[in-house]
């Protein structure tokens, strides 16, 4: 991913509406996990951070389930960081 | 150096509830109004938002504007301005319905109309018992008001700039207010909007304390580029605090947990509150369990490397009641402490929740300051509402469901202002000279600074200091080195170093002119906090306890006044509260107690 492309990915994961989601991806960026990714989770990655904050907040606790096996991967990855 | 300008009727800094609130009145008025904000509108914090909207609508059960305005006064321990608040509570079912005609899709009762509940510190008849006043769309009450304002404004043709900060205010000779300076993130672009009139809307600094449920974006940017202005804060000593949030992330621990038989416990095991609270121990009031957590850990039995929390312990519960009637608790541990709760106790601290001072605001919405003796003359051009100003309505402390109210009544009165003195001829002044040299001076020594305090380093320290000195329950031999302490950390707060260079999406630099916020906004709380000797509302100090002399160490022959922080010279003057209310009888002092 372009430097540009990652801190404009980093600044959408650092500053959200709910706390619980600002230090969840905090933590899974500048912890390292995002660059082990491959491509293709690394955009499924995208799409997850693009997602209103309830929603992707009641998917990675569990609350609510996600078909895209694509994305329901990177929801595990993110859950056990 | 040539700065682009882009030339607005009004702009307005920050897209969360106030600012949407008050973008709608300046669009549909046929101004040309521009929104600023750091993220796109509907990731504002006001999504956070969950408990509703306080309104007399009296829909499931007799209720009158006036009963709400007696318990909103109480709930400020009459620190609040009684014009302001009559004006916000007579205005609640307004803005309330407004709301609902934008498409605010609220809970309903069975024959239709907006579904109320009760909420805490709301009561009917002056007091005599609870009432359902809050109006709420499920639990995500910020998000839908978020949403329907946002489609309104789309409609109104308001122009947005979502990523973008806004840096400083721009003020002439006379004090005028011109706009701001402000920085496209995506390309480090730094643009002066010159407008007619600046509204700020930029929410509250809760990220100023080491544990806080405020979203990271809570940094005080227009209390920063207010105070930068020579614009003195009001009351920034009264914090609203939860007793438990998990140690080190702020994520909120329900109160339901002690409800359910959690127990307190500090290095030792020991269940401290049976101490505090012989009989209702771990039940005891909010504040009692703050002040006891607070002094466990100032006495040095706290737990952890800082003995800086204490312990929440749920392991004597049955693992199936708490997974029943706690849900999320178990997932909040493991995601945010890293422990299981049904083995081990979850490490719980004190924490800060919403930001009762502010900007110093008239109740329609326009932004006062001292001149020339009179301690509420209108700064001409500048508008605030919401968490970011002090009307003052909330006071010494906030009544929930009312930090939303405020929003929409002073978000849409302080966009009524600026449209009636636009329309009444206040037109673009000539900008000054050096209107973009201060910011510019900022932006050039963060790139150019070696050997530089470290961004991450100092806000640290910035949390830690506030967080120790001047937390929930204060104590004045902390706070006298509390002042000392913070000022030290300004200077480190002054002479930032960041290692990235670049100017497209610069996220290092763009965290360190919001750290430039914060130590402005931790300053006037520390000062002012230090300042004030008596305990009132959510200020309470070990040095005034409960007398018979000063009922909860309460002192209104000395104290009974708003604190003005002067940013220019570390300064504190006091202004009176207003008691006088619009049309009805004052509130009359009294004792607080629920």
């Amino acid at each position: 991913m372009e430097r540009a492309d990652y801190e404009r990915l980093r600044w959408r994961c650092i500053r959200r509406a709910l706390l619980e989601l600002d230090i969840t991806l905090t933590r899974f960026l500048d912890g390292g996990d995002f660059e082990k990714l491959t491509d293709d989770q690394q955009e499924a990655f995208v799409e997850l951070a693009d997602m209103e904050d309830y929603d992707l907040w009641d998917l990675l606790t569990g609350k609510a389930e996600i078909d895209d096996p694509r994305l329901a991967q990177v929801v595990s990855l993110i859950r056990k960081s | 150096m040539s700065i682009p300008v882009l030339k607005f009727d009004a702009v307005i800094v920050g897209a969360g509830g106030a600012g949407l609130r008050s973008a709608i009145q300046l669009s549909e008025a046929g101004l040309k109004t521009a929104v600023l904000s750091k993220v796109f509108p509907t990731r504002s914090h006001t999504v956070a938002a969950q408990g509703g909207v306080a309104a007399s609508l009296g829909n499931s059960e007799e209720d009158h504007w006036t009963w709400h305005m007696y318990d909103t006064v109480k709930g400020s321990d009459w620190l609040g301005d009684q014009d302001a608040i009559e004006f916000m509570c007579k205005k609640a079912n307004e803005v309330v319905v407004e709301l609902e005609h934008y498409g605010m899709p609220f809970d309903r009762t069975d024959d239709g109309k907006i579904y109320q509940r009760p909420f805490g510190g709301h009561m009917s008849n002056f007091g005599e018992k609870p009432v359902r006043r809050s109006c709420a769309a499920a639990d995500r009450t910020g998000h839908a008001m978020l949403h329907a304002m946002y489609q309104r404004n789309v409609k109104a043709n308001t122009q947005f700039f979502v990523e973008w900060m806004a840096l400083d205010l721009i003020r002439d000779e006379e004090g005028h207010v011109l706009g701001v300076t402000a920085m496209e993130m995506e390309t480090g672009q730094i643009v002066i909007f010159h407008a007619r009139a600046t509204i700020f809307a930029t929410g509250g600094a809760g990220r100023i304390f080491y544990s806080s449920t405020n979203a990271f974006i809570n940094t005080g940017d227009g209390l920063g580029m207010a105070a930068r202005a020579g614009i003195p804060l009001e009351d920034m000593e009264f914090w609203q605090f939860h007793p438990t949030g998990v140690a080190g992330a702020g994520v909120l621990i329900t109160e339901g947990v002690r409800g359910e038989g959690g127990i307190l416990r500090n290095s030792s095991k020991e269940r401290f509150m049976e101490r505090y609270a012989p009989n209702a121990k771990d039940l005891a009031s909010r504040d009692v369990v703050s002040r006891a957590m607070a002094t466990e850990i100032k006495e040095g039995r706290g737990c952890g490397v800082n003995k800086d929390y204490v312990l929440l312990d749920i392991t004597h519960l049955d693992p199936a009641t708490i997974m029943k009637r706690l849900p999320g608790i178990h997932e909040i541990g493991l995601q945010f402490a890293g422990v299981d709760c049904l083995k081990e106790p979850l490490p719980v601290v004190p924490t800060c929740h919403y930001q009762m001072g502010g900007i110093p605001t008239h109740y329609s919405g326009r932004v006062v300051m001292p001149k020339d003796g009179d301690m509420s003359s209108i700064v001409p051009g500048f508008y605030a509402g919401g968490e970011c100003a002090c009307a003052s309505v909330h006071g010494a402390n906030r009544l929930g469901t009312n930090s939303l109210l405020d929003l929409l009544v002073f978000g849409k009165s302080a966009g009524d202002s600026a449209v009636e003195d636009l329309k009444a001829g206040r037109a673009h002044r000539e900008l000054p000279k050096d209107v973009a040299d201060k910011t510019l001076a900022r932006i050039s020594a963060l790139d150019n600074r070696k050997g530089g305090a470290n961004v991450h380093e100092t806000r640290l320290a910035m949390q830690r200091t506030m967080q120790d000195h001047a937390g929930v329950f204060r104590f004045g031999d902390m706070l006298k080195q509390g002042v000392e302490k913070i000022l030290e950390v300004e200077k480190a707060a002054r002479n930032l170093e960041i290692k990235d260079k670049s100017q497209a999406w610069n996220t290092a630099r763009t965290e360190a002119l919001e750290m430039e916020n914060l130590i402005e906004v931790a300053k006037a709380t520390m000062i002012s906090a230090e300042a004030r000797k008596e305990s009132r509302g959510a200020h309470v100090r070990d040095d005034a306890p409960d007398s018979a002399e000063f009922p909860n160490g309460r002192n209104d022959k000395e104290w009974l006044k708003h604190t003005l922080f002067s940013p220019v010279d570390n300064s504190i003057t006091y202004k009176p509260v207003n008691m006088q209310p619009l049309t009805v009888e004052p509130v009359a002092l009294k004792t607080r107690s629920y």
